[in-house]
């Protein structure tokens, strides 16, 4: 566990602080409970679905169908809800995780077996779920609400902090130990740096590879689940906002894109820092365009720093 | 001849795919294949085609460009200011905007070259940015495009629409002698074995600073001639475009792991694309479904290329 | 010139003159490949200075070193396999920019290629697409296009026939009679023998001597390259009788068209050799053993247990007990960027019966192949190739596979850990372990095997034991010719 504690795991952290420290020089608010509350609220569904997109990152592949897997398991579970069947109405988050799942087995079987580039073949299964979700909702904004779990899961509080966050860190603190503590996680990153000599020492890679998708579809599963709660319905494109930043928290916590190395931690951190950046900006009152340069720009410094340290060290 | 079709098959199949799908189109479009259908399914055509060109000069170094729409939604701000007035403001204009788009280019090279980052990251972050400019400068969609230019490139030459005259000047003037330049096989060079590149004295930083150059000057002809067809400015477009950009250059045989496929099949895959697209329109499929049969023509597109290694017998050879 | 935790070369005085043929002699890893890197613009010198025509130079890129003439045949190819022939040769012409690429010069690279009996090679055939031989002819016809003053050849003609071979050692004397300067490293004895005019020795990073074609013999040349004798680099042989216990056993292996119907026994005791030219079954032989090939006929049996084994998961569990050493330890044998501890765990880790985290199975191992390394916890790219070999070796014996099958283990690994690997693996097979060894090095097939199946296309041509087992025999059955006509190739 400590080796997954790298600098580069620690700089969002530290971006974190800085953020908090400068932008409460601006605004006092910043440092009240509710503010820092409500951003560890809303960061957690960033950070659930930057939680699969790191598992599949690790292994060295990507996931582009994050936002309509997103978007279906919303759908489908306030569809569920929506239906008025008690019964219905209590699988709804179940059905809503193993829908993730099995869109993320489709993804494996491309990947592991067809041997197609995870970039393209998630991106085909992408449009095939949003040719699903149009043909089922017709085009409008799906009809269907929330269960009081949903809501509950999305939006309440336990000791003071907010129940999507514990959620989220449970589940990453429980991945970070299945990722160190168990064979899987060895192999996933055995893969990540070198498929082939992964598979030559006996390892079953395409196992592995199924696995990890199929734990990122659930990812993003819960995360749309958890979103459709926060806003007490599901919509059309509510996904796609989520796809770039997805993969900016997991670079930015230090996982390199390229596959093997990095960890959850450092995830945690990056899905910290871009919800709090993207909420101080707005705070701040700048205007969209500004937002996105000073975003582009905040995250091309992180990267910057983490080559440069290395150069300093190689 | 044997040894083009064998080395160039999957161009090859691209082609036809293509002709077959353009003889269903204008055999199932209402009013067949008349100057004005065969002019608006250009000008759809070339508009992600230009996309896809950007996006495959990225892709044969064996890199990927998340900004190519950004670039586009940026030069198509650009444009939205400088492409009124006199005649020769219009021409100089027109220059700015593609110099704006290899600008954007050559930023994202010079991180990706100097920075030693993966271009798929930088790309994300820059695309980003580029947005933000193109904010800018048009925070809502405004501005106009001289209509008569607008006409001029967006209808027809004696029967034959504009945007294909510019796409075969676009392969036939450009890429077939780039094709032949040092600069040229460079890129493939570098994207098939970078060792075998370095060692035959190619200078591998500059050939990829010139890549992401391409592609961004590609992505800014694209912009430039989203503006002629519409007319206007909007900030609101990259989302679309990049990732299509990227299903196109695939379907056109190009393969991401770099140093395969041509200009030509980035084009022609950008072609089929948005020809299922119309075909889908005209089919008679309910319009509600029409979006899960495109997905589901793009996945079967791209498993049946890859079905080739289900019949490796060497079960190694999967993992290159 | 530093590599990790070695020194690939160590404070070498080296000199090559106009008009000669130098040829560059030492084992793997005796750091030649590392001159020519230097020499070619690919590494640069961390101390030390070369001259060209008698001023500094610095070769800081593989354009500044053409830019001298100084023009290397790599024995890892330059060509880019993605491009045809033509396009290869047009990037590699000289004058060669990012503009416009004349043709000029391909005309002499067709010359020739004409002329080394690569006629039949299509100028708009892609490289992936040619065979190994042909690809040599393409990278000698490209760097004699260049119109070097110092050629190197570093083992250009090692897939070639000897009558080709014959012909590019003509067109090389001819470019050396124009003054040329050529580089010339070989494993071939008799490919010395023919072009050399002046030969140097290096061993273990250092220059060891210089001298004049014929002033030594090759037992004599031999002990300079090893710095011992070859009878001294082998465990003795014990010999097994035809009783001994079968443990691997092979029938009718037959694949795709390209192995044909092998028939391999090995008793306990026993180390089974697998020679050849590259590329003519052997390596698909084995791989198929492991599980790796699909639609493999044939029946297996280890210990008398007949298995059928569909992949290298299936391998390696106990009841199968099979051990593979690819080839390639960098890119199929090791993680590089992972840490020696977790590299050596990686097959142990899907073996219910074992305790992969647990240091003592491979403690053993280790300590008898005497791992030279700063931490467990390092990269294993920190570790010189044959170090890493070890690692490679000690991952699988932590299973304590009943049947050991390498692919050429000991290429590119100094001599010392040769013989290390050679006392392990004698012992292995002394205490029941079936071992195939393919390999390149005919010497290993000879003093360490005691059974050596030559295969040529697809198939077994000559099975050697007992006082068979000779250089000259192996030759000749590896190009399928009788003994006696060696000679006349060479």
């Amino acid at each position: 566990m400590l080796r997954s504690l790298s600098v580069d795991s620690l700089m969002p952290y530290a971006g974190v602080v800085l953020l908090i420290l400068g932008g409460s020089f601006f605004f006092p608010q910043v440092l009240s409970a509710d503010y820092l509350s409500q951003q560890l609220q809303i960061a957690a569904f960033l950070g659930l679905l930057a939680t699969g997109a790191t598992i599949v990152i690790l292994l060295g592949h990507i996931d582009l169908s994050v936002p309509w897997v997103l978007t279906g398991a919303a759908i489908l579970s306030t569809a569920l809800v929506g239906s008025g069947n008690p019964v219905l109405s209590a699988l709804a988050v179940p059905a809503a995780l193993a829908f993730g799942a099995l869109i993320g087995v489709i993804n494996g079987l491309g990947v592991a077996i067809l041997r197609i580039p995870s970039m393209v073949w998630t991106l085909a299964v992408n449009s095939m779920l949003l040719g699903l979700a149009v043909l089922n909702t017709g085009g409008f904004n799906p009809k269907g609400e929330s269960s009081p779990l949903m809501i509950a899961m999305a939006s309440g509080d336990l000791l003071g902090l907010p129940v999507s966050f514990l959620i989220w860190i449970a589940l990453s603190a429980a991945l970070a130990w299945f990722l160190t503590r168990t064979p899987f996680g060895r192999y996933l990153r055995s893969i990540g740096f070198n498929e082939k000599a992964t598979f030559l020492s006996g390892v079953s890679t395409p196992s592995v590879v199924f696995a990890a998708f199929a734990i990122a579809g659930m990812c993003s599963a819960l995360g749309g689940v958890m979103l459709a709660g926060y806003a007490n319905q599901a919509y059309q494109s509510m996904g796609d906002p989520f796809l770039l930043p997805t993969i900016a928290a997991v670079v930015i916590g230090g996982t390199s894109i390229l596959g093997g190395r990095g960890g959850l931690f450092g995830t945690v951190g990056g899905a910290l820092f871009i919800t709090l950046l993207t909420s101080i900006l707005s705070v701040m009152q700048i205007d969209d365009a500004w937002r996105n340069i000073i975003f582009g720009t905040i995250i091309l410094i992180m990267l910057l720093f983490q080559t440069l340290r290395k150069g300093a060290v190689a | 001849m044997a040894d083009y079709m064998k080395s160039n098959r999957r161009e090859v199949i691209a082609g036809v795919v293509l002709v077959a799908l353009l003889a269903t189109y204008l055999g199932t479009h209402p009013r067949g294949a008349s100057t004005y259908v065969m002019t608006i399914w250009a000008n759809q055509c070339l508009i992600l085609g230009l996309a896809a060109c950007a996006q495959f000069f990225a892709v044969v170094v064996r890199g990927i460009d998340l900004s190519v729409g950004a670039v586009m939604a940026l030069t198509n701000c650009v444009a939205s200011y400088l492409l009124d007035g006199s005649a020769a403001g219009i021409a100089s204009g027109m220059v700015a905007v593609v110099i704006v788009g290899a600008l954007c280019g050559l930023l994202n090279g010079l991180i990706i070259v100097f920075g030693r980052i993966q271009p798929i990251v930088v790309t994300l972050a820059t695309a980003s940015v580029f947005v933000g400019l193109a904010l800018l400068l048009r925070p809502t969609p405004g501005g106009a495009v001289n209509y008569d230019l607008a006409d001029a490139v967006t209808l027809d030459v004696l029967g034959i629409p504009t945007a294909l005259v510019i796409t075969l000047v676009i392969v036939a003037g450009f890429w077939l002698p780039f094709r032949r330049t040092g600069l040229g096989l460079g890129l493939y060079a570098l994207g098939s074995s970078e060792q075998a590149a370095f060692q035959s004295g190619i200078n591998t930083r500059f050939i990829r600073l010139a890549a992401f150059t391409l592609a961004g000057l590609f992505g800014g002809l694209a912009g430039l001639f989203y503006s002629f067809v519409t007319t206007t400015g909007d900030a609101g477009i990259a989302a679309g475009f990049t990732l299509n950009s990227i299903a196109a250059v695939v379907l056109g045989g190009v393969l991401l792991r770099g140093g395969v496929g041509s200009l030509i099949g980035a084009l022609a895959g950008a072609f089929i694309l948005k020809t299922i697209a119309s075909l889908m329109f005209f089919s008679g499929i309910p319009s509600l479904a029409q979006p899960l049969f495109e997905g589901l023509i793009l996945a079967a597109a791209i498993a049946i290329g890859g079905a080739d290694v289900l019949r490796a017998r060497n079960k190694l050879e999967v993992f290159s | 010139m530093h590599f990790g935790a070695t020194r690939a070369l160590d404070g070498v005085d080296f000199q090559c003159n106009a008009g000669e043929v130098h040829a560059v002699l030492g084992e793997n890893g005796a750091g030649k490949s590392t001159l020519m890197k230097l020499i070619a613009g690919v590494l640069q010198p961390t101390h030390g200075q070369l001259r060209v025509d008698g001023r500094d130079v610095l070769l800081n890129s593989p354009r500044a070193a053409l830019n001298h003439g100084l023009v290397c045949m790599f024995q890892e190819l330059s060509l880019v396999p993605d491009l045809t022939v033509r396009e290869n040769l047009l990037l590699g012409s000289p004058g060669a920019g990012i503009g416009w690429l004349s043709g000029d010069s391909l005309a002499r690279a067709q010359d020739v290629l004409a002329r080394i009996d690569g006629a039949q090679i299509r100028m708009g055939a892609r490289v992936s697409d040619l065979t190994l031989p042909q690809r040599q002819q393409v990278e000698i016809a490209k760097a004699i296009m260049k119109r070097p003053r110092l050629l190197i050849l570093d083992e250009a003609t090692s897939a070639l026939s000897a009558s080709v071979v014959e012909r590019v050692f003509g067109l090389v004397r001819e470019e050396r009679d124009n003054g040329i300067a050529i580089l010339f490293i070989s494993h071939r004895f008799h490919e010395i023998e023919a072009l050399a005019d002046r030969v140097s020795v290096f061993r273990n990073g250092r220059r060891v001597e210089t001298f004049m074609k014929g002033a030594y013999d090759y037992k004599e040349i031999i002990n300079m390259m090893v710095g011992q004798k070859i009878e001294e680099l082998f465990p003795a042989k014990i010999p097994v009788g035809s009783d001994a216990e079968v443990v691997l056993d092979v029938r009718n292996f037959s694949w795709d068209g390209r192995v044909r119907d092998i028939d391999l026994t090995v008793r306990r005791g026993q180390i089974v050799g697998l020679g050849g030219l590259d590329g003519q079954g052997q390596g698909a032989f084995l791989m198929g053993l492991f599980g790796l090939l699909r639609k493999a006929e044939g029946t297996t049996a280890i210990g008398g247990a007949s298995t059928d084994i569909n992949s290298p998961k299936q391998a390696k569990q106990q009841e199968v007990g099979l051990a593979y050493i690819p080839e390639d330890r960098k890119t199929e044998g090791l993680i590089l960027d992972q840490s020696i501890r977790e590299n050596l765990a990686l097959a142990a880790l899907g073996r219910p019966d074992l305790d992969a985290g647990d240091g003592a199975l491979y403690a053993s191992s280790l300590e008898q192949l005497a791992l030279r390394h700063g931490g467990l916890d390092l990269p294993v790219s920190s570790l010189s190739g044959g170090n890493q070999q070890k690692v490679v070796l000690a991952k699988w014996l932590a299973l304590k596979p009943r049947c050991l099958l390498l692919a050429d283990p000991t290429r590119g690994i100094d001599v010392k850990t040769k013989t290390q690997i050679y006392a392990m693996l004698r012992q292995l097979a002394d205490q029941g372990t079936a071992i195939v060894l393919l390999s390149t090095d005919y010497e290993e097939l000879i003093q360490l095997c005691d059974e050596t199946h030559v295969f040529f296309d697809g198939e077994i041509i000559a099975s050697l034991n007992g006082d068979d087992l000779t250089p000259e025999n192996i030759i000749a059955a590896a190009l399928n010719v009788a003994p006696e006509s060696r000679a006349a190739h060479g």
